[in-house]
């Protein structure tokens, strides 16, 4: 009985420092697909402007309240536009940006197939 | 005929690419923020200035009146080259100023506000910035002018005398 207090305990501990850990990897996360508008070429992760500063703050706190990634993504979009975020959301300016790639993979493989195609022949 | 066609269509593939990418070159790689975006202010609660009280943004604004939401710290030069400005359209009647003292020192802040007057109606008290993040704004000084619960425009910057002209002109 003793020492099922004890485990109890040590779980408790584990799951909270578990918890915690994921709320701060979120954060990290969030914050370094903003870009921070007032540096050139930072992240509001990298940045130590009042700015990205406050982004920070702003984003623990919607954390701490439960919202999601892309409700935060929302949120920040709402507020400053597209250009805060470094990945930008599939949406009609965007969808060549996410097909090329693709675009750029079939391509490619149907010219490495038309060429063993050619030399088989 | 069929291995014809396919080196053509790649090349026009390759070219329509080519196209956008040089298209893309002549884009300003500089972020410009938006000023002219018409939007609700969003609902905020907020300590007031030198005071234990918290105050909600809908018990601030009501329809049918202007309001100029300054965002300024005791610690902001262009802050101080602005004050004049503020100072002037306090006068005004249809217009009540409200400050938001940014991440600031309160001693610091009485000390400027005892030098150079204060033109706000309530101050409210930003100590972390994030309200100031709630209005979509970028840093200090900051002025945004509102309208039947709106932002009707958006000053990134401190004020000049052209720009008080123009917000007279609004509010007349």
């Amino acid at each position: 009985m003793k020492y099922l207090k004890y485990l109890i305990v040590i779980l408790f501990i584990f799951n909270f420092n578990l918890s915690n850990a994921q709320d701060k990897s979120l954060h990290s996360k969030i914050t370094k697909n903003l870009r921070c508008l007032i540096c050139q070429g930072q992240s509001v992760y990298d940045s130590d402007s009042e700015f990205a500063d406050s982004i920070r703050i702003f984003v623990e706190k919607k954390i701490s309240e439960g919202e999601s990634e892309k409700q935060i993504y929302g949120y920040l979009k709402d507020k400053y536009g597209e250009w805060i975020l470094y990945e930008p959301q599939f949406s009609k300016k965007t969808y060549f940006l996410w097909l090329l790639p693709i675009l750029m993979f079939v391509l490619g493989g149907a010219i490495i197939l038309k060429i063993f195609y050619l030399k088989k022949n | 005929m069929r291995t014809k066609i396919f080196p053509i269509f790649l090349i026009i593939i390759f070219f329509i690419i080519f196209l956008i990418f040089y298209k893309g070159l002549e884009n300003s790689n500089l972020y410009i923020p938006k000023i002219n975006i018409e939007k609700d202010i969003p609902s905020f609660n907020a300590e007031i200035f030198d005071s234990d009280n918290r105050i909600n943004s809908d018990d601030i604004f009501k329809n049918d009146k202007f309001y100029l939401i300054n965002i300024w710290a005791s610690w902001c030069v262009p802050c101080k080259d602005e004050h004049s400005f503020l100072m002037s359209l306090s006068n005004q009647k249809n217009i009540e100023i409200i400050g938001l003292n940014y991440k600031d020192n309160n001693q610091k802040a009485k000390k400027f506000l005892k030098e150079l007057n204060s033109p706000y109606k309530i101050i409210l008290s930003d100590k972390d910035g994030t309200i100031a993040i709630e209005l979509g704004a970028y840093g200090v000084p900051e002025t945004f002018l509102i309208y039947n619960k709106k932002i009707i425009k958006k000053i990134v910057g401190p004020l000049n005398g052209n720009l008080l002209g123009e917000i007279k002109k609004i509010i007349q």
